[in-house]
């Protein structure tokens, strides 16, 4: 029974989350035993909303293709809400972000149903034509080209790009049997741990400093660690994850490597360029959902068009 | 037997319904929560931008504390039916305040005494009315004459932002924004009606001044 329960790729991979999991929780606790100054408080707080994220994201991913779409709409609508609520706006824009909000449903009822051609022009297409009309209506021009571009960027991000990763549930099957939630376990351990790769080999290595005006902590050897750690972590996990040849594997990771630390770098300027620190509180120790997925979103639509282009019949 | 019911019936609705939709719908981004003590009776006094304000106050509460808090409400906007007057009394928890009578027969302060003499902690808006949503108000003098009476009252203040953005005043749209709490240290009756008000209003800018407020435009 078990054994036959592992077969199945995704739960292989969920189990080695598991296992890297556990395996952070006991060096936490470790690093926390004489640890009178709370100095590891923030990193203690971080592993266990990790369980809790994973804890989500492993049922979603289990229970059925629609409950997955569902979180991960769930997660532009979060995203969303924090974006406008940092960003500056006109008590004008207010009526003209409730139907920001509904292009969420729309976007992924767009994804539950497999509407390909819709899902992909929807909001650079139509969204992108009616918001900045929706928006004149509300009869000031004071501010309208801040109002239209903040908005336009916060829906591309939160909602477009991050309903990409959930797009990959509906790439069709092909070979081996290998299908989308593999794909989207695929892109999310190597994204994230990509993050946490970076962070660990900035921590240890970091001397030089690669975008001091952005991001004061980020390091060159932070960066090219975590590139290399997400190339090795990318072609392991293909070979039961996706029907990925090693090169394209060594290309993707490559890919989510760069692409990761460049989505986090660019959420770091937005919040430099707003004077603050999280995007959020609603996870502790990470800072808002903003600050978890920054690096995703602008890594998911990069990932999900270079496997179809590549691997599903472009 | 009814009052367990009804406490029951509180615990679920703040408990079941309005946290949890609040926390997807809103998201409360809560500083300081460990302030909000309520070992004896005190007024909690929050900033007013919507008619959310009380709700949002309320579900601040751990759910075996409820039965010992009150927060004054509009009598015209939360006891407009019956059952709304039933349900905004019993299961919100308000005490409603007539607006209209404000300053002229009864103290409108009145019924916060009572229930504070009862063993209420009771939430407040010292603004007063909404006034614009988000636009800071003066603090009206009514807080300080209740403390001249009970000076052993403490005041917890409360710094609210982004309600008045998600429902302010006169809007049925409800528009989510992430809402930001900020709970100060209790402030105490020293002797004098100023020195209460200055302290309060300092307060109350520390705390806004703390988390930043996005005002609009």
């Amino acid at each position: 029974m078990i054994s036959n329960y592992l077969t199945e790729p995704v739960h292989y991979g969920l189990a080695i989350v598991l296992g890297l999991l556990i395996a952070a929780s006991v060096i936490v606790s470790v690093l926390r035993m004489n640890d009178t100054e709370n100095k590891h408080k923030e990193l203690a707080d971080r592993v266990k909303s990790w369980w809790v994220m994973i804890a989500v994201f492993s049922v979603a991913l289990l229970s059925s293709p629609l409950v997955s779409v569902i979180l991960f709409g769930l997660i532009s609508f979060l995203a969303f809400k924090e974006f406008i609520s940092i960003i500056p706006l006109r008590r004008a824009d207010r009526r003209v972000l409730f139907w920001a909000y509904l292009t969420i449903p729309v976007q992924y009822f767009f994804v539950a149903t497999g509407q390909y051609g819709l899902f992909i022009v929807f909001i650079p297409v139509w969204v992108f034509f009616l918001l900045p009309f929706r928006l004149l209506m509300a009869g000031q021009t004071d501010g309208f080209l801040r109002s239209v571009s903040a908005i336009s960027w916060g829906l591309m991000i939160t909602v477009f790009a991050v309903s990409h990763a959930a797009m990959l549930m509906k790439l069709p099957l092909v070979g081996g049997g290998v299908g989308g939630p593999a794909l989207i376990l695929f892109l999310a351990v190597l994204n994230q741990g990509n993050d946490v790769a970076q962070y660990v080999w900035g921590k240890l290595f970091g001397k030089h400093k690669i975008m001091p005006a952005v991001s004061p902590k980020k390091t060159w050897e932070g960066f090219l660690g975590g590139v290399a750690t997400t190339t090795v972590m990318s072609v392991l996990l293909s070979f039961f994850l996706t029907p990925f040849s090693i090169p394209f594997a060594i290309a993707v990771g490559i890919m989510l490597g760069v692409t990761g630390f460049i989505g986090d770098v660019t959420f770091s300027a937005l919040k430099r360029d707003l004077k603050i620190k999280d995007a959020g509180a609603l996870i502790p120790g990470h800072g808002g959902i903003l600050d978890r997925i920054d690096s995703l979103s602008l890594s998911a639509p990069l990932f999900f068009h270079m496997v179809r282009y590549f691997y599903y019949g472009g | 037997m009814a009052d367990k019911m009804i406490r029951l019936l509180r615990a679920l609705f703040y408990g079941v319904i309005v946290r949890p939709v609040l926390m997807i719908m809103l998201g409360l981004n809560v500083r300081h929560l460990k302030r909000l003590s309520i070992d004896t009776p005190r007024l909690i006094a929050a900033n007013h931008n919507s008619h959310l304000d009380a709700l949002v106050l309320m579900s601040l509460f751990k759910l075996r504390d409820l039965p010992r808090v009150k927060v004054v409400a509009a009598k015209d906007y939360f006891c407009r039916t019956p059952f709304l007057t039933w349900f905004s009394i019993n299961i919100i928890g308000i005490i409603p305040i007539d607006r209209k009578n404000a300053d002229k027969t009864q103290d409108p302060l009145t019924p916060v005494v009572e229930a504070l003499d009862a063993g209420f902690t009771v939430v407040i808006f010292p603004e007063g009315t909404r006034g614009d949503p988000e636009q800071r108000q003066p603090l009206k003098y009514g807080i300080s004459k209740l403390l001249e009476t009970k000076p052993e009252i403490e005041i917890t203040p409360v710094f609210m932002h982004g309600l008045g953005k998600s429902l302010p005043r006169g809007e049925a749209l409800l528009v989510p924004f992430v809402c930001e709490i900020n709970i100060g240290e209790a402030v105490h009756w020293t002797g004098d009606r100023t020195v209460l008000m200055d302290a309060l209003q300092n307060s109350f800018d520390s705390l806004a001044a703390e988390m930043e407020p996005k005002e609009w435009l």
